[in-house]
């Protein structure tokens, strides 16, 4: 039985829904939408003035064809029409049309900001409401121009209605997402923090997310909300459940108000007040207890909201990472839920488990559930939750349990779903690399990587065996016998050839000698995979083939063969053909030094970082959504452009905590970073001009740009990453003694291949001698990189021009004559210097001096030479 | 840390039909109707006894179904699951308690209706009011605003 509106049920509205529902194809749909929309056109264009009740009703209509999926091009304008109206119900549709049809013509955003401005400046509270509504809904760039600033002032009035203050409250820590520049800092923010006080519980539920919000970008602004928000969680848990009445849910009190409190205090470090330190302590524990205590009630509401709680509290307790007491039992009771009946608890307590695992305090406990979750791993049905268990046995993994744990996930691989392979790929390779003693394990599971999925293995984990294996001397052998081995199977993943393919190239003559691996049966083994191959695989095994012939030359006719047929000779690939021809060239006229010399073994690789780590942070780190509206960052990367959702969801500028667990899983192999060295190499090149590459190494290359006048200088430095990886947690200052140097912040991720600027504005306040040093630190690849380079701001810089007349100057030039005035410096010129050029230079000078002083002085100096 | 908040919640049956979508990020149509598809897609695949979330690109997608609704919400990848859970539970005792045991059919006929009650608990992707008396108070309220219709049409 179709509901009819409550209210004043527009009639017309649920004839129009049932006649679409009534439809019995899409065609007929389309055709009643679009009889409706010609009808709703020509009443809107009528002669008639149209009344309230029936725009509404129409714009209703448009607004629900628009929800059902099709494009609605009017109504925008009696939309407006309607929220300028004194009618609550036609306010609402007006409203409400326009938040869900955004539209960015100007004329009508001016409109509809009167009728917001109107409406917030009504006193009525249920249309001041309706109209921070809008505004939080829509949140656009143009609203938060006009009420940005308008707001905070309605939220600390003393005089606002609870509701508004709700309202106002959020629809600031909406503006505040979107375009934070535009929200002002102010003594209301010390008012707002009062606000975790007051008396209603709804006003701090908001108050509380808006700090939490505004807290990230102003941490010192909003710290006394600490302390505040302790008293009122600890009051919220200690409560007996009648107290909060309305805010009791199933038994739990104020679960959200207790969770945004948490949150908010996950924005700050361990208060540093003893009391207040363990105040909170106390807190967090009377949660803990609560857990155990025997439910209220037996509905899943009860126990979602108890836990939810519980769950911020641990989130909270792994934040701070300082109570061991508090941690080890946090993963205690995670430890519970691993077994409980319910799915969701399970998954959530592996999730939470995982950042437990990386704290030093309860890296220990965590591991004592290992069993369990590898049983977890076995037996759990749901997929995400399989996933949860790989998460954790990889943050679990240390020596104590590698072996173990990369067995169980090369089980499990076996098996798993083909989305997450890659990743699991990855993982293992990460971890049999990380915590190998013995090589020929790490070369068994990269292989049997291979063996098991090898699609889903990437070039980066076979690279990375190669190059092991060419730097390890004790386990060359050992894979030369086992590549060998494994290449006898029917059907082996072209990876195992291309590896075994390159390692017998480097390695064969180390199981030569027996005639099981003979040279020819080596041979004959890769070469029965050739044509199976593609073109990449081709090329690395003919590269494969002259190594053997310098190896082997017993050999040497055979593969000649091989490489002088028409297939190879004659190859329609390029690469191929030339390889062929070439080696086979090599094969005929060097002598056997010389092939031998050409054909070297392979040096060590230089020891670097792997890039499978990189790789892995990139699969699991801040991805984006595709097809967002980008707002691509310019040249420069700055970031004053719009917010667009991917802004929104730019994760990227505070790494998650998943990519800081993976990088802490490696913090203990990456040596802290040794007292860098000041470069100053390109220093003095900055003496007589002030653009220019200041630095430049493998990684990173800085620019400069610099600009002064009197006593005050701007440089713009460039940060260019010359990578494709990303820097991260990019960060740099200024250290000078005399000078006062202000930097604005910047970006702490800089894209590879991308470039980034920052202004240092610059004030010279007396003489000096020493140049100011910027020190930056980043994070490339795991490993922390910290450079300090010598920033060009030297005394002449700041020197200006100034006019005389020459009586004064040499009056002035008289007076210095006291010893320490004068100072004679005689250096020995680096180049030679051509006496006659120097003399054309001066004279050229001399005639571009327009004084006769000036002219004099070039004279002598001429005669000099 | 990143923003914690709802992204978006949609309302839809198990035919695929959306029934409500509250978007509180600011995205493109295209984009819209993109996720949308998918994601009804992706949760209409889920098996009863499968827990009640499941990473959907770099979200976190937490949904229950309630009689024929599918109610899916998007939270960030560190958000609370558990009392975004709540939240939807919450959402739909108001709509029953407005509607008298609401069905699909409320929310089709009366959409409008659902919003408004939406916007009176959840802005800008965070609880605003979580007493459901106050919420249903406010909603009344509005209700007794209205004027009585002059004309039927």
């Amino acid at each position: 039985m179709p509901a009819v509106s409550k209210g004043d049920g527009m009639r017309g509205l649920a004839v129009f829904i049932s006649d679409i529902r009534n439809c019995k194809s899409k065609e007929a749909e389309i055709k009643r939408i679009n009889k409706e929309l010609a009808n709703i056109r020509s009443k809107f264009k009528g002669d008639k003035a149209l009344d309230g009740y029936s725009k509404k009703k129409y714009v209703c209509k448009l607004l629900f064809i628009f929800l059902l999926g099709h494009d609605i091009d009017f109504g925008h304008m009696e939309a407006v029409n309607l929220l300028s109206s004194n009618k609550y119900t036609e306010k609402q549709i007006g409203y409400l049309f326009i938040s869900v049809l955004v539209n960015s013509n100007s004329d009508l955003i001016r409109l509809i900001n009167n009728g917001i401005k109107n409406d917030l400046a009504s006193r009525n509270p249920t249309f001041m409401n309706l109209a921070l509504h809008c505004i939080a809904n829509v949140g656009s760039r143009e609203m938060a121009e006009a009420f940005a600033s308008e707001i905070p002032r309605v939220l600390v009035a003393r005089d606002t209605m609870d509701s508004v203050k709700q309202s106002a409250a959020l629809c600031l820590l909406r503006l505040n997402r979107t375009s934070p520049d535009l929200v002002p800092m102010g003594e209301w923010t010390a008012r707002v923090v009062h606000l975790l006080n007051d008396q209603h519980l709804g006003v701090v539920t908001a108050a509380t997310s808006l700090i939490t919000t505004l807290a990230q970008k102003n941490p010192d602004d909003f710290k006394t909300s600490v302390s505040l928000a302790v008293a009122r969680l600890s009051r919220i848990v200690t409560s007996a459940s009648i107290d909060l009445q309305d805010y009791t849910y199933y038994f739990v009190a104020a679960p959200w108000l207790s969770v945004k409190l948490l949150r908010l205090l996950q924005c700050y470090p361990p208060p540093e007040d003893a009391a207040l330190r363990s105040r909170l302590t106390e807190c967090l524990e009377t949660i803990l207890n609560k857990a155990q205590e025997p439910p209220k009630s037996k509905k899943v509401q009860h126990s979602n909201a108890k836990n939810a709680v519980l769950f911020e509290a641990i989130a909270l307790i792994i934040h701070h990472d300082s109570e061991p007491t508090l941690l080890v039992r946090a993963c205690n009771q995670l430890g519970q839920f691993l077994q409980h009946r319910e799915t969701n608890l399970r998954y959530l307590a592996l999730e939470s488990m995982c950042t437990l695992a990386s704290s030093e305090f309860s890296h220990e406990a965590v591991k004592t559930h290992m069993e369990t979750v590898i049983n977890a791993l076995k037996t759990e049905r749901d997929v995400s939750v399989r996933q949860r268990a790989v998460d954790l046995l990889y943050a679990m993994c240390d020596r104590s349990n590698a072996k173990q744990i990369v067995a169980e996930m090369l089980s499990y691989l076996e098996t798993a779903d083909y989305s997450i392979r890659e990743e699991i790929v990855l993982k293992v390779a990460i971890l049999a690399e990380k915590y190998a003693v013995d090589y020929t394990w790490y070369v068994d599971t990269i292989l049997n990587l291979i063996r098991i999925a090898g699609d889903y293995v990437s070039e980066e984990v076979w690279y990375r065996v190669i190059q092991i294996v060419i730097n390890r001397d004790d386990v060359q052998g050992y894979a030369a016998k086992t590549v060998f081995e494994a290449l006898q199977a029917p059907a082996c993943h072209e990876n195992l050839v291309k590896v075994g393919g390159y390692i017998l190239g480097e390695f064969g003559n180390l199981i030569a000698g027996d005639s099981r691996s003979s040279p020819l049966v080596q041979f004959n083994l890769l070469h029965s995979k050739f044509h199976l191959c593609s073109v990449p695989t081709r090329a690395l095994l003919l590269s494969a083939y002259i190594k053997f012939i310098n190896l082997f030359p017993e050999v040497k006719a055979t593969i000649q063969d091989v490489l002088r047929s028409d297939s190879q000779l004659r190859n329609a690939d390029v690469e191929l053909q030339q390889r062929a021809v070439e080696y086979l060239r090599l094969s005929c006229i060097a002598s056997t030094d010389i092939l031998a010399t050409v054909l070297e073994e392979m040096p060590p690789f230089p020891e670097r970082e792997s890039s499978i780590l990189a790789k892995l942070k990139k699969k699991k780190g801040p991805g984006k959504l595709p097809d967002m509206d980008d707002s691509r960052r310019s040249v420069n990367g700055s970031t004053d452009s719009t917010h667009s959702f991917t802004d929104v969801l730019n994760l990227n500028s505070a790494p998650s905590s998943g990519a800081n667990l993976l990088i802490d899983v490696f913090s203990e192999s990456s040596a802290p970073p040794a007292a860098t060295d000041v470069s100053e190499e390109n220093f003095p090149r900055f003496v007589c001009k002030n653009n220019g590459v200041i630095y430049e190494n493998q990684l990173l290359q800085i620019g400069l740009k610099s600009e002064y006048r009197q006593n005050l200088g701007r440089m713009y430095v460039f940060y260019g990453n010359k990578t494709s990886t990303q820097f991260l947690s990019f960060s740099s200052s200024v250290s000078s003694s005399d000078l006062n140097v202000h930097s604005k912040a910047v970006d702490p991720v800089i894209e590879g291949g991308a470039q980034m600027q920052q202004i240092l504005n610059i004030e010279c306040v007396s003489d000096f001698s020493d140049a100011p040093v910027l020190n930056i630190q980043f994070r490339y690849g795991g490993a922390l990189q910290n450079i300090a380079v010598k920033l060009p701001v030297m005394l002449n810089k700041f020197f200006q021009p100034t006019e005389m007349m020459s009586q004064d100057f040499f009056q002035r030039w008289k007076q210095l004559g006291a010893p320490q005035q004068e100072v004679q410096k005689i250096f020995k010129a680096k180049h030679p210097m051509d006496t006659e050029v120097a003399k054309a230079k001066v004279k050229r000078h001399k005639s571009l001096c327009r004084d006769s002083v000036s002219q004099r002085l070039c004279e002598l100096l001429s005669e000099q030479f | 840390m990143p923003f914690l908040c709802l992204f978006f919640m949609l309302l839809f049956s198990r035919q695929g039909k959306l029934r409500l979508q509250k978007w509180y990020v600011p995205l493109s149509d295209k984009e819209k109707k993109k996720i949308t598809r998918e994601l009804v897609q992706t949760v209409l695949a889920r098996k009863p006894k499968m827990c009640s979330f499941l990473e959907w690109r770099d979200l976190k997608i937490v949904y229950k179904r309630y009689a024929s609704l599918y109610f899916c919400c998007a939270i960030e990848d560190q958000d609370n699951e558990l009392i975004t859970l709540e939240i939807i539970h919450r959402y739909v005792e108001l709509l029953d308690k407005y509607f008298g045991s609401v069905c699909e059919l409320d929310i089709i006929f009366n959409f409008e209706k659902a919003y408004f009650i939406l916007d009176e608990f959840l802005l800008g992707g965070e609880a605003q009011e979580t007493s459901k008396k106050n919420v249903l108070k406010a909603i009344e309220q509005a209700d007794l605003l209205q004027e009585v219709r002059y004309s039927p049409r």
